[in-house]
């Protein structure tokens, strides 16, 4: 497990609203050097804790009107290995994350569609055609935020 | 409206976020100065919100993550906003989103371990208000998690 001080909370949460702000700039927000901000931030991408960069992109305002979650339960574990499904539903352009979860279901997927009827296109076409897709749940998102989580 | 370039120039750079502006440029096939251009306009339009660090939790310690179904009494009329209100101050709360069909909203909460989970859940979430029923998911593992846009 990787500690963190407070001056590298602050940085990790700086980041996580603008990663392509220049060590420079951030340092000076927070009375830092440029070198030693720098620093800093190599380690966290060194050690891990910054896993990578995520481009913030408005769905609705390329046209994508429509996220649905769906719990997908295979029909038939162990004769279609779970590697084959996710092989598949990975593949799929209009999936954007899957999630292998335990409980009610088996995964978890966000679909992305233009509309109902280009989802409705998508479930029937993309998803209920993977091998050993069994029960699926869908619900429609409404709202979303993303919380910064305990930094501190 | 989005021509070819800009649609190139989001699937580039949705594809690796952490790409410098002369990087991106070169990949797309025009001038660093078009490239600017271009990513100014789609961020003054709203297209682009950002670019985010995406951090690892469990490298700060955080094994454990559980999806929590919750369904609302719907019988308050405020109920979704006081429970968003509530769960907004719970710093484990990652992510909270609202659905139309059988759930109502989820939280994506995060924990050191089982018994930091436990405690989470017993001090912090039973708490919030309007809860008419809650469902825990565990995650196991992400197979996907680039949330790419099929641009």
């Amino acid at each position: 497990m990787i500690e963190l001080d407070t001056v590298d909370r602050q940085i990790l949460r700086a980041l996580s609203e603008d990663a392509a702000q220049s060590a420079s700039a951030l340092g000076r927000a927070l009375g830092l050097s440029q070198p030693a901000t720098w620093r800093r931030i190599k380690r966290l991408r060194e050690t891990g804790v910054i896993a990578g960069q995520r481009l913030d992109l408005d769905r609705e305002r390329l046209g994508f009107g429509v996220a649905v979650f769906l719990g997908v339960k295979l029909a038939t574990k162990g004769r279609v290995s779970l590697e084959d499904f996710e092989r598949a539903v990975t593949a799929i352009p209009e999936v954007q994350t899957v999630e292998h979860i335990l409980g009610l279901y088996d995964y978890r997927l966000r679909v992305v569609a233009r509309d109902i009827s280009d989802f409705e296109r998508v479930l029937r076409r993309r998803i209920m055609t993977l091998p050993g897709v069994g029960d699926v749940e869908a619900n429609v998102l409404l709202s979303e935020e993303r919380r910064p989580g305990p930094i501190g | 409206m989005l021509d070819d370039v800009d649609r190139r120039l989001l699937r580039l750079y949705q594809y690796d976020a952490s790409l410098g502006p002369a990087e991106l440029a070169e990949r797309a096939g025009v001038t660093p100065a078009t490239c600017a251009r271009r990513l100014d306009r789609m961020a003054a339009a709203g297209i682009i919100r950002g670019n985010r660090a995406v951090i690892d939790w469990r490298k700060l310690g955080y094994a454990v993550e559980v999806s929590l179904r919750v369904t609302l009494d719907k019988a308050q009329p405020r109920a979704f906003e006081e429970f968003v209100e509530a769960a907004r101050k719970v710093p484990e709360v990652l992510e909270i989103q609202s659905f139309l069909g059988r759930v109502d909203t989820r939280l994506s909460v995060i924990a050191r371990d089982m018994a930091h989970y436990q405690q989470i859940y017993r001090e912090s979430i039973l708490s919030l208000p309007h809860i008419a029923d809650i469902e825990a998911l565990m995650h196991v593992a992400r197979i996907k998690s680039d949330e790419g846009l099929p641009l």
